[in-house]
């Protein structure tokens, strides 16, 4: 079975850009995650990946590059949704609720009105095995730069998760970095909507997230252990998918979610917390 | 030294500050004390510019605005989150970020400034330990050792000895002794009213509006508690 996957890599150029493709998301995703589920943001993450949908749709219509559309209708969402829960007796579930289906059935409507149903459903559930050289480069393009923009900010990213009240108290502008957290998190849904799907995106940033802080007792270890989870997750489904010809997406996320079922049963801080509990 | 005019806060339509008229010297431990709701945290994150107020608040005679790293802040301890994947020594380091460029990282000085704080609040050995494992009192520690490495000359705390053993009590007394000797301005919320002649030298009496401020022996009266907190109040002597 092994044999047949790595056969299949060296003779298939599209099982080539699968493979790359989907451990570059999982890489990606993996990292941006940590600070969605740090921060409470995982319904926000949920909710831009949905929202994505009719800027994608509308750069079809419009025959441009559906980054464009993607990125502008993502960030749509998250002004929209912070600005419903900050000047409204609405909680922010709420908001968002409303919000991502709103703007999910307008993507559906404008994809129909776009192009065929086929489309919609490779941008709902994601089809890895379908990417284009150019998708492959603009997913690496996309995330070294979103990588880097971590890696610049760590610290602004670390004290505005860990602890916001001090960040405000001097004088950082905790604002922007949620915003520049929003466009990263676009950036990333965009990407991954190509292996796992609009649907599903939600999973690549939450679960390995959540599985890496399960183990570390440091935002550094975690970025790294969770985007190393991202990767494997995303090579092994993809292998699960390739060979047993069932959809790579969903098998990607699968992959991914008994990694954290496993973790959550043998981790040695949730038995901690476990413990904390009783006390 | 700050000083504080006519400053007004309002939560929606309620008023929770009144015309508070305040200045604070530097080089002294000022407790501050009131009623819950009386607007203790309100004024200090007033003066930090963290909610909307009007009046004016200065330091050193120029805006707050422009002093806010020369602040030290350090909130409830229940306000944080306890599970945060954060080590004891990233969470003090966070307290060097004030003098650090935009895109520098910590680096060994800065380090170095955070080992000592650690081994000024008795805690090198939990350096690696995650925050969480802590207790209470330890992490207060903790907070305070992040004050430290920020190198203010002004540090407010909010309610640093709720839930905290009489070993970190005497640390972080030791502590605020010392930064009280390098002619810091630290002020400080509180709730116990048995401690306050042991903790303070200066005491503000808030209920929305500036009760009482002065030295503790002139301010800490029964008249004045009665104004803040009503008939009921008693304290042993």
């Amino acid at each position: 079975m092994i044999q047949n996957f790595i056969n299949g890599l060296y003779e298939f150029h599209f099982l080539q850009n699968a493979l790359i493709t989907a451990v570059v998301i999982g890489i990606v995703s993996g990292a941006v995650g940590c600070f969605i589920i740090l921060r409470g943001m995982s319904l926000m993450g949920d909710a831009i990946s949905h929202a994505v949908l009719p800027g994608v749709a509308i750069s079809y219509i419009l025959g441009i590059n559906f980054f464009i559309g993607a990125i502008a209708f993502g960030l749509l969402s998250s002004l929209i949704i912070t600005y419903i829960k900050n000047n409204s007796l609405i909680k922010g579930d709420t908001a968002i609720g409303i919000t991502f289906s709103s703007f999910l059935a307008l993507g559906i409507i404008l994809i129909g009105v776009a192009n065929s149903s086929t489309d919609l459903f490779h941008i709902l559930f994601g089809n890895i095995l379908a990417v284009q050289d150019i998708d492959k480069w603009l997913t690496i393009g996309v995330s070294i730069f979103v990588l880097i923009v971590i890696a610049l900010f760590f610290k602004q990213l670390l004290i505005t998760s860990f602890d916001p009240l001090m960040a405000k108290a001097i004088g950082m502008k905790v604002n922007f970095y949620h915003y520049l957290l929003m466009v990263l998190l676009t950036l990333v849904s965009v990407t991954a909507m190509q292996s796992v799907g609009t649907i599903l995106i939600v999973a690549m940033l939450i679960t390995p997230a959540a599985t890496a802080y399960l183990y570390t007792n440091s935002l550094k270890k975690m970025l790294i252990l969770s985007s190393s989870i991202g990767a494997i997750s995303s090579v092994l489904g993809l292998f699960i998918g390739y060979t047993f010809n069932n959809a790579a997406g969903s098998s990607i996320v699968i992959t991914s979610a008994i990694i954290f079922a496993v973790s959550f049963l043998i981790s040695p801080k949730q038995k901690f917390i476990r413990k904390r509990v009783k006390v | 030294m700050i000083k504080i005019e006519h400053l007004n806060v309002f939560y929606s339509e309620n008023k929770a500050l009144t015309d508070v008229q305040l200045k604070l010297e530097s080089g002294g431990i000022i407790g501050m004390i009131g009623p819950n709701g009386a607007g203790k945290s309100t004024l200090i994150k007033a003066i930090l510019n963290i909610i909307p107020y009007s009046g004016r608040v200065l330091i050193e005679g120029k805006e707050s605005k422009k002093f806010l790293k020369n602040i030290a802040y350090v909130e409830q301890k229940s306000n944080i989150d306890l599970t945060f994947p954060i080590t004891v020594k990233e969470c003090v380091s966070l307290g060097t970020y004030t003098g650090l460029k935009l895109f520098q990282k910590v680096g060994s000085k800065e380090w170095l400034r955070v080992a000592q704080a650690l081994e000024k609040v008795n805690l090198s050995e939990y350096a690696n330990r995650q925050i969480g494992e802590l207790s209470g009192g330890q992490f207060q520690r903790v907070l305070l050792a992040r004050c430290l490495v920020q190198e203010a000359d002004y540090i407010f705390l909010d309610e640093p000895f709720v839930g905290i053993d009489s070993v970190s009590e005497k640390i972080i007394m030791d502590l605020l002794q010392y930064l009280k000797e390098q002619e810091k301005l630290i002020l400080i919320v509180h709730h116990d009213l048995s401690k306050v002649k042991v903790y303070f030298d200066e005491l503000i009496i808030l209920n929305k509006e500036i009760i009482a401020y002065g030295k503790v022996k002139e301010s800490f009266t029964h008249e004045n508690l009665k104004k803040a907190y009503g008939d009921n109040i008693f304290i042993g002597d």
